[in-house]
């Protein structure tokens, strides 16, 4: 049973076309990853998934319900949550307070302050200090748990290895398992091919707006991945 | 002791322009938004309290609360029904509207009440006083003003503090775009911080009504008092804008002293001396970015 379903998306920013109908498909309790180069279309699609972009309603869907072109509050509602690119703490609140917007939506569900404490525990040594004044690992850990405090089935994660050290990416990913246990599916945007391979059940590589290349981790060779990375 | 008397007074009418202040930098805290008919809804609270006074029957205190909701709901439908449409980018857009509204508001109040000035029956509370020693007195309404002023600050940071809808005030203030990502209606939220910020906005025009005489050009003259104080106090403080109402009152109570005609004067000067010596106000508490 797909969870997202997504049908010849087609993007726009004014008269800029960012995606040619791109097609996409989240089977519940899967980890999607989305590999591309910079301006392939990664963030846009996101982006029209939050409802942050014009879609047509049944472009894309929800569990079966359409939700293009929702407001982006009623689809984080409907369970969906997004770690944006460059993580976007807000700077004024506390990393606790940052977590407790997360739950705004009041979702019921397993994630709780405890059990982001839990899933990292250096976030609750630096509970009550400004968020952006930490580690740029720590903070992507506070992004995260963020969006987890909304209780989504679907976990939408833009970059999360951006600007970090491998040490840091390396922590960060050893944590994805574990919210996937706990039913949270994931779709995970990266250029950072071999961490994403990792860790997903299905890989979608986009190019310019198009879906170049999708199928499974094991069932792809490095040759037929650079090839719709890079294109030639 | 005159002098003293002169600082008190003015200290305690910087209870009135803190009360001004408040609604203002909530609006523009949250939103961003500069709202130029602030001032004009000071003078319309006035109004409403007139009419429900008049055709009720009922003295100025007892009618606050419902001019106080009345003015709530018209803020919260005011920011949905058009601020929200306008609010982007671009800074001009709200500024042109609202001082489109400033001029309406102006002109209907003309309309309907004629140019007459007007005031409130304040019975006992104006002209009674508590004396405090050394011969010296502060009137009961100048206490009250204060401690609405007071009040209305301490629950306000409460509220932000504390509160769920504090946090997505917060939220919403810091990063627009991010705080619709943690599912926030930001429209929603932006209809209840304005209309918070004329609920305010009504308990200032009230007893201001009753301390003094209003007519519907008055308005632009209360919206500078209100931005001085917010810039004296520094953006985004609230016991910062409380100071900066005292500053302005206690400098106007100053010039006032020494020549009836010197009070505005004075005040405009202590706002631009401490405009020049820190830009930033008092207390600044907006971020960097």
């Amino acid at each position: 049973m797909s969870l997202l379903a997504i049908q010849s998306l087609k993007a726009f920013y004014g008269d800029f076309q960012a995606l040619f109908g791109v097609d996409l498909e989240i089977v519940q309790g899967q980890t999607v990853a989305v590999i591309g180069a910079n301006g392939a279309g990664k963030t846009t699609l996101l982006r029209s998934v939050m409802g942050m972009l014009a879609a047509p309603s049944d472009v894309i869907r929800f569990d079966g319900k359409p939700i293009g072109g929702l407001a982006t509050h009623a689809i984080v509602a409907e369970g969906i949550a997004m770690v944006p690119e460059g993580r976007k703490l807000f700077p004024s609140l506390s990393v606790e307070e940052n977590l407790r917007v997360g739950a705004y939506p009041k979702r019921q569900g397993p994630w709780t302050l405890e059990r982001i404490y839990a899933l990292f525990p250096r976030l609750s040594e630096r509970r009550n200090q400004p968020a952006t004044s930490m580690s740029g690992g720590e903070q992507q850990m506070a992004a995260i748990g963020r969006a987890l405090m909304s209780n989504p089935r679907l976990l939408l994660c833009d970059e999360i290895s951006l600007g970090l050290a491998p040490v840091a990416v390396r922590e960060l990913y050893r944590a994805l398992p574990g919210i996937s246990a706990e039913g949270v599916s994931l779709l995970v945007i990266e250029q950072d091919i071999g961490q994403a391979m990792a860790v997903a059940n299905q890989v979608y590589c986009l190019q310019e707006g198009r879906v170049t290349l999708a199928g499974k981790p094991n069932e792809l060779t490095r040759e037929r991945v650079a090839a719709a990375y890079f294109g030639n | 002791m005159e002098w003293v008397d002169v600082v008190l007074q003015g200290a305690l009418l910087g209870g009135l322009y803190a009360l001004f202040a408040s609604g203002l930098s909530l609006a523009f805290g949250i939103m961003r938004m500069v709202n130029l008919a602030h001032g004009d809804f000071i003078v319309l609270s006035a109004y409403l309290a007139l009419v429900l006074t008049q055709s009720l029957g009922i003295p100025p205190l007892a009618a606050l609360p419902a001019v106080a909701v009345i003015m709530a709901v018209v803020g919260y439908v005011l920011q949905r029904g058009l601020l929200n449409r306008v609010l982007g980018d671009d800074i001009m857009p709200p500024l042109l509207v609202t001082f489109g509204l400033s001029v309406v508001i102006q002109n209907l109040l003309q309309e309907i009440f004629s140019a007459d000035t007007q005031s409130l029956p304040g019975g006992t509370l104006v002209t009674a006083s508590l004396p405090i020693g050394g011969g010296l007195a502060v009137g009961w309404l100048s206490l009250l003003t204060l401690v609405a002023a007071l009040a209305v600050i301490a629950v306000l940071q409460l509220i932000l503090a504390r509160t769920r809808l504090g946090l997505a005030f917060r939220a919403t203030s810091d990063d627009l775009v991010t705080s619709r990502l943690m599912g926030i209606d930001t429209r929603q939220i932006y209809g209840l911080a304005m209309g918070i910020a004329l609920a305010i906005v009504a308990i200032a025009g009230v007893l201001m009504a009753i301390r003094t005489t209003f007519d519907p050009t008055g308005g632009p003259a209360r919206l500078i008092f209100a931005f001085e104080s917010v810039i004296i106090g520094g953006m985004g403080s609230p016991w910062g804008t409380l100071l900066g109402g005292v500053i302005l009152g206690v400098a106007q109570s100053i010039g006032f002293s020494i020549q009836v005609g010197l009070g505005q004067l004075f005040g405009h000067l202590a706002f631009l001396a401490i405009l020049m010596v820190r830009p930033q106000g008092l207390f600044p508490r907006t971020r960097g970015v």
